[in-house]
């Protein structure tokens, strides 16, 4: 009846390979919050949140205890906002952003997500208002995410868009400046934006969710990295086999925390993330996987197929330990929260131009990466626009997280603190992107056809 | 509900006896029992049954911590599921 190999192993994986449920995540959707009067707007919105993720946070915490799994985010995301706010009559959206980060305060969540635009075509009038409103939203709250999609593989590439999130960026950090622009590390640019990820600072409840929904985001590099370890030497076949089975065991647990959860809270199950996402701790670390696959350093060459081998081997592992996948499904690469990365940058192995070319082999992009505090709002929004052409043109999702770092210059070193980590100041193209970022427009969306 | 406990440490005298008196309090069926040696350290797995359990899981848990403190072992009770769903289809 005990399997010995068994229950040590997962044993194992919890207390030695920082094994854990990195996020549940409720979704729940705001559609019918709206009104006129911002101030009941916003009540509608307090009201339901609070209501909704009442016993989110305990639960959590009676199947952290139970099942011995650590479970170490309790968070919400909902409807994007701007959608929501434009029905009143404010000319700014900061109440409703103060409202998100009472609510997420009362239900004891550390961050709310879906502070969010939709506008990869165009604005509406809302939109335009919610855009100006970001630097302040995200200097005067503590718990609120905000994100904007801007490209679609469908619609194509807004430069509009990303012309002005280089200067909100740019904006964020300069209110922010007294925390190292702590701001700009909860404001994400995606391409191609996914509506089910759990995962902060990106996530949202998209318009084609259920009123109320359970995401669950799991996590356990250090697990992949000790499998690897017992690999040593063996060829790749050895290694993507090695990396299912490990995903597999990962994925399995987040099955079942998502399937309890679901039932106790009493609301539907909606997906789980397989994304490999790593924490600044040591031995939590999605580049060190790919130093033990036989690199010297992070971002030397071949770090794109190691991570290429590594992001498909967790996908198909993964997807038949769940009944549903999705969420952003991958491997991330957040340079500040990953204590390899950080080291890579640090000593000269890293560089943006490399981590453009890993975005184009796994999940979500350019994530925390600090720049010198004088980079032109233009290079930021060229940054962007490269991110958003590798998503459009492939159809993933791509996103940017930049923070442009007051005062700061290469290879300086800024502490964000917790789980966001310290980030080291990287080198950015001295070159100007300022006449091309002013032609403003959309890039059409590209061929995808003529397949006859 | 069933849940499995483990024990792990160095051996000593009444280690079972310590761990299996918290659980005959608590009402709490022992359904299988198996130990081994690794590394030097001994380890324990019980498989017990918590349909009677007279306390709070919680409860239970923390009795069964503070008794391995009292032991010099590390104790752990985890439901079952947890094992089941992570290595079996």
């Amino acid at each position: 009846m005990i399997n010995q190999y068994e229950i040590l192993e997962t044993i194992r994986m919890i207390q030695n390979e920082k094994l854990d449920i990195r996020t549940i995540t409720m979704g729940i959707s705001l559609r019918d919050c709206c009104s006129e009067d911002s101030a009941k707007s916003c009540e509608k919105i307090y009201d339901k949140i609070t209501k909704c993720a009442e016993n989110l946070v305990k639960t959590g915490e009676d199947i952290e205890r139970e099942f011995g799994i650590p479970i170490i985010n309790k968070r919400i995301s909902v409807t994007p906002i701007s959608i929501i706010a434009e029905s009143s009559k404010d000319a700014d959206y900061i109440r409703f952003a103060k409202t998100m980060d009472r609510a997420a305060a009362e239900t004891g969540v550390n961050f709310i997500g879906g502070y969010s635009a939709l506008v990869h075509k165009g604005f509406t009038d809302g939109d335009r208002l919610f855009i100006k409103s970001i630097p302040f939203a995200l200097s005067e709250t503590e718990r609120v995410c905000c994100s904007v999609n801007v490209a679609t593989t469908r619609t194509g590439i807004n430069m509009d868009a990303i012309k002005q999130m280089g200067t909100i960026i740019k904006e964020t950090a300069q209110r922010t400046a007294d925390k190292g622009g702590l701001g700009c590390a909860k404001l994400v640019v995606f391409a191609n934006a996914v509506e089910d990820n759990p995962f902060m600072a990106g996530a949202f409840h998209g318009i084609g969710e259920p009123e109320c929904v359970i995401n669950v985001g799991v996590s356990g590099p250090g697990v992949v990295a000790s499998a690897l370890k017992k690999a040593k030497g063996a060829d790749f076949g050895t290694v993507a086999e090695t990396i299912k089975n490990t995903a597999f065991k990962i994925t399995r647990m987040g099955q079942l925390v998502a399937r309890e959860a679901s039932s106790r809270l009493g609301v539907p199950f909606g997906i789980v993330d397989l994304s490999l996402a790593p924490t600044p701790e040591i031995g939590d670390s999605v580049a060190r996987i790919l130093e033990e696959m036989g690199l010297e350093r992070c971002g030397t060459h071949g770090t794109t197929a190691a991570l290429a081998l590594l992001n498909d081997a967790v996908k198909k592992g993964g997807i038949m330990a769940s009944s549903y996948v999705g969420g952003l499904s991958g491997a991330f690469i957040p340079v500040s929260e990953d204590e390899g990365m950080t080291e890579a940058v640090r000593c000269g192995a890293l560089s943006i131009e490399k981590l453009e070319a890993m975005t184009c082999v796994c999940s979500v992009g350019l994530d925390m990466i600090a720049v010198p505090g004088d980079t032109p709002a233009s290079t930021i929004s060229a940054i962007i626009a490269d991110e958003a052409a590798i998503g459009v043109i492939n159809q993933k999702t791509t996103a940017v997280r930049i923070i442009p770092a007051p005062g700061m210059k290469e290879g300086d070193t800024v502490e964000f603190g917790g789980l966001l980590g310290s980030a080291v100041i990287m080198r950015v193209n001295k070159f100007s992107s300022e006449e091309f970022i002013s032609r403003g427009g959309r890039i059409p969306a590209p061929l995808h056809s003529l397949k006859n | 509900m069933r849940a499995v406990i483990t024990v792990i440490g160095y051996d000593r005298v009444g280690l079972i006896a310590g761990i299996s008196a918290v659980l005959a309090e608590s009402n709490v069926n022992i359904l299988d029992i198996s130990q081994t040696t690794m590394q030097d350290l001994f380890t324990m797995m019980m498989l017990v049954d918590l349909d009677g359990l007279n306390i709070d899981f919680s409860e239970l848990k923390d009795r069964l911590e503070s008794k391995g403190k009292e032991l010099g072992v590390d104790v752990r009770i985890q439901r079952e599921e947890i094992f089941k769903s992570m290595h079996r289809i």
